[in-house]
């Protein structure tokens, strides 16, 4: 598999990364200089303890958090730099989430939550013109995660399992280049878990998508074809997995 | 779009909403409904005040008059009289009335007014003041009016009022006849009271004690025959030139007694009239002490020798009852024929052989063609006329207290309202603050997929301006269906209250006035829209400031 890897520029890297949280009196280091990067079509997990900074350094990488040292480059381009303008762009075209809790719209039926980013990006005209296709769309990518079956239900009707997989289905439907996972069987059975690993294992085979996932779980992590430990904001080790 | 697509799925799916919706609602119905009524009234109320004093009016800044109506109206016509659709002289002077009501004599301060019916018709409206013109009610029944509309306005009785008369004075007759005179001469008012009907209002002898101390001698002579009694009442109106208080001799009897006198008044409703609540069903009942065909007493002043003012009475014959609605006119005003009024006051100027040469008059009362050109036609009319002589006023003007007081209670009340609205758009500051800390995951997720803050924050300020619309929308709707139902709405809260909530009687409206501004109605809604809109700003800035990472992690 590791063929498929282009030894070019990575598609993705974060450099020297610092990052410090002040809530109140303390001042938390989270980020001690840690970097990160990821080659088109690689799948990386990152592990490490809680607190270690592992979720911070996918949000910085996913431009929703600014290092406070540190660069962002996508496609060897700073990015964290960028207008917020540019950077919510960038987050609907490039860069897909899932959450730990799905984080789905509560007042949206599945299909118009996985048709959400496009709203986000379509005007109210455009939007209207393509208003089929989209629909469409949607719902072949949530055909393709086994929920065409639940397109009208709401986020308070759906499982776990399912919900999870909504939630990939409305990080699919812009086609991002990469996915930034954020503990997406965490709150999940082991088997249900496994199910989505192999939703996101199957995505990075086929669509050749770079995943970068955070994980606590040894087993889940071991499933990447790199894991990355963090350990009190710094980078411990990068192993290649056994696995692949 | 999902800005769009989230405001109207927030709207459907938060019942907090609601609640400032119906805010907006109830404050936005409140002030149409309130500035409605208002509005009818003052318009009502203008159309009243203006329907007695015609557009423009010059008056003499004295009771004497200023002289020669004719040479008046001549250098108006030269002045303006482009402008002008009619002119009118009137004499206007304060006197008292005085008319005997169940053997009990009423005096009564009126303002004198002595009108040219056919004139006075032009310059206002009239005849839809008068009683014999309306339809009245006998029993619960409803009469058809006495006179038809194309009627012109005369000083005639109608027919109705000519029997009553008739009636009347065979019925004075008859308790003439039926009581020894000398018993009469001293009270005979408390004396007949029991016997009497209550139509025995001009008992004669009342009237001749009152009006004339003193000259009891008199009705003495007069007590020899019954058509002595009413001679001494009725003689002086027909020579003319003699005031009413010298008694001429009873020699000069009329044949027929029943003959309405030369004077005729209209007398406004309110003088003549008091209302009782019916003890069995509490309803308002008018009570009418005068009736047309009757006579009543006036009372006034004149210049006499050397200036020094001179009282002078006469007797006057009811032709109608004047009811405008504006209880400040018909409480007070007696319209009475022009030229018998001057004749008493001495305001005809004869010559040698008797012929009027000229009148005096206190004021003319001006109609224009087209009302806004009333500043130019005071100011034409004031270089036509000597400084001093005159004041020359629109209607408005006369009546500026009033309205301006009206307007200034309509301004009062709409700030007050604006501030109900105002508490509603605090009500909407508080929800949506609750609502962006509700939504504050849901504003991270968006983030994350790529909204900006700018989306964020119309995602709110739409959502309030869609609250402020549809409390707007639905407020306009039901203040105008309120508005439009008002009289049957008050009728079914009298029914509920057991007691009336808007009393006709005292208002002399036959139902509740309304007028609904258009612009009126768009600048409530407007303004509820601000405030609403207004309200959202600080709560979406807060949403839109939120960040992201934050944001998601709110649970």
């Amino acid at each position: 598999m590791s063929s498929a890897v282009k030894m070019t520029t990575p598609l993705i890297s974060a450099r020297a990364i610092q990052k410090t949280y002040v809530t109140g009196e303390h001042r938390v280091r989270v980020l001690r200089g840690a970097g990160l990067s990821a080659m088109e079509g690689e799948f990386i997990s990152v592990i490490g303890q809680s607190g270690s900074g592992k979720s911070t350094m996918l949000h910085v990488l996913g431009l929703l958090d600014a290092p406070d040292v540190g660069e962002v480059l996508y496609e060897g381009q700073r990015i964290d730099d960028l207008s917020e303008k540019a950077r919510d762009l960038l987050r609907n075209r490039v860069f897909g989430f899932i959450f730990q809790f799905y984080h789905l719209l509560p007042e949206l039926s599945l299909v118009e939550n996985v048709m959400a980013p496009l709203m986000i990006r379509h005007s109210f005209v455009s939007w209207w013109k393509q208003r089929r296709q989209i629909r469409e769309k949607a719902m072949h990518i949530l055909e393709c995660v086994g929920l065409e079956h639940r397109l009208k239900h709401r986020p308070s009707e759906l499982s776990g399992g399912e919900l999870q997989r909504g939630a990939i289905a409305r990080a699919l439907i812009t086609e991002p280049r990469i996915l930034l996972a954020d503990e997406p069987t965490g709150n999940l059975d082991a088997e249900t878990g496994q199910d989505i690993m192999g939703l996101l294992k199957r995505l990075n085979e086929d669509r050749q998508l770079t995943i970068i996932m955070v994980t606590h779980d040894e087993s889940i992590a071991g499933q990447a074809h790199r894991i990355v430990r963090l350990r009190d904001g710094q980078i411990e080790k990068t192993t290649l997995a056994a696995a692949m | 779009m999902y800005v769009f697509t989230l405001c109207v799925r927030y709207l459907r799916t938060r019942y907090i909403a609601l609640a400032s919706i119906i805010s907006v609602m109830l404050g936005v119905a409140t002030m149409i409904v309130v500035n409605s009524v208002l509005a009818g009234f003052t318009s009502e109320m203008r159309d009243r005040i203006h329907g007695f004093l015609a557009d423009v009016l010059i008056e003499s800044r004295h009771t004497e008059g200023i002289p020669d109506s004719q040479a008046i109206l001549k250098t108006v016509e030269d002045a303006v009289g482009e402008y002008i659709e009619a002119a009118t002289p009137t004499v206007e002077i304060p006197g008292l009335m005085r008319f005997v009501y169940h053997g009990q004599a009423y005096p009564v301060p009126v303002m004198l007014v002595g009108i040219l019916p056919s004139g006075k018709a032009q310059v206002g409206p009239l005849r839809q003041y008068l009683v014999s013109y309306q339809p009245s009610e006998v029993d619960g029944r409803t009469m058809p009016p006495l006179r038809s509309m194309d009627d012109p306005v005369t000083w005639d009785l109608t027919p109705q009022a000519m029997e009553r008369r008739r009636f009347e004075k065979a019925s004075q007759w008859r308790q003439l006849e039926q009581h020894s005179l000398p018993e009469r001469v001293d009270r005979p008012a408390s004396d007949t009271m029991p016997l009497t009907p209550p139509q025995f209002d001009d008992d004669p002898a009342v009237q001749a004690t009152d009006a004339a101390t003193g000259v009891n001698a008199a009705t003495d002579a007069a007590a020899a025959g019954p058509s002595g009694a009413e001679q001494p009442e009725e003689a002086p109106s027909f020579v003319d030139e003699v005031p009413l208080d010298i008694l001429s001799d009873g020699a000069a009897a009329p044949v027929d007694d029943t003959a309405p006198l030369p004077a005729r008044v209209f007398i406004g409703e309110g003088l003549i009239s008091y209302h009782v609540r019916d003890p069995e069903t509490g309803e308002l009942q008018k009570v009418m002490m005068v009736d047309p065909g009757q006579d009543v007493t006036l009372t006034t002043v004149k210049s006499g020798i050397n200036g020094r003012p001179e009282t002078v009475s006469f007797d006057a014959t009811v032709c109608d009852v004047f009811r405008s609605g504006m209880s400040e006119y018909d409480g007070n005003l007696v319209l009475m024929n022009l030229e018998q009024l001057q004749q008493n006051l001495g305001m005809l100027h004869r010559d040698s052989d008797g012929n009027i040469i000229g009148d005096a008059v206190t004021s003319i009362q001006i109609r224009l063609k087209d009302y806004s050109t009333a500043d130019e036609v005071i100011r034409r009319l004031e270089q036509a006329f000597p400084p001093g002589l005159v004041s020359i006023k629109t209607w408005e003007a006369k009546q500026g207290l009033l309205l301006s007081a009206v307007e200034l209670e309509t301004a009062i009340l709409n700030v007050l309202l604006f501030l109900i609205i105002t508490v509603a758009g605090f009500g909407i500051l508080a929800i949506f603050f609750m609502i962006v800390v509700e939504k504050t995951r849901d504003i991270g997720i968006l983030k994350s997929l790529g909204a900006g803050s700018r989306g964020i924050m119309s995602i709110f300020l739409s959502y309030g301006m869609a609250l402020g619309f549809v409390g707007s929308a639905a407020g306009v709707t039901l203040g105008l269906v309120f508005v439009a139902w008002i009289n049957q709405i008050e009728e079914a809260l009298s029914w509920i209250t057991g007691r009336r909530v808007f009393d006709r009687d005292i208002y002399y409206f036959d139902s509740i006035p309304t007028r609904v501004d258009p612009f009126m109605v768009l600048w409530v809604a407007a303004g509820a829209m601000v405030i609403a809109i207004l309200a959202s700003v600080l709560p979406a800035r807060r949403a839109a400031r939120l960040h992201p990472v934050r944001a998601l992690r709110f649970d």
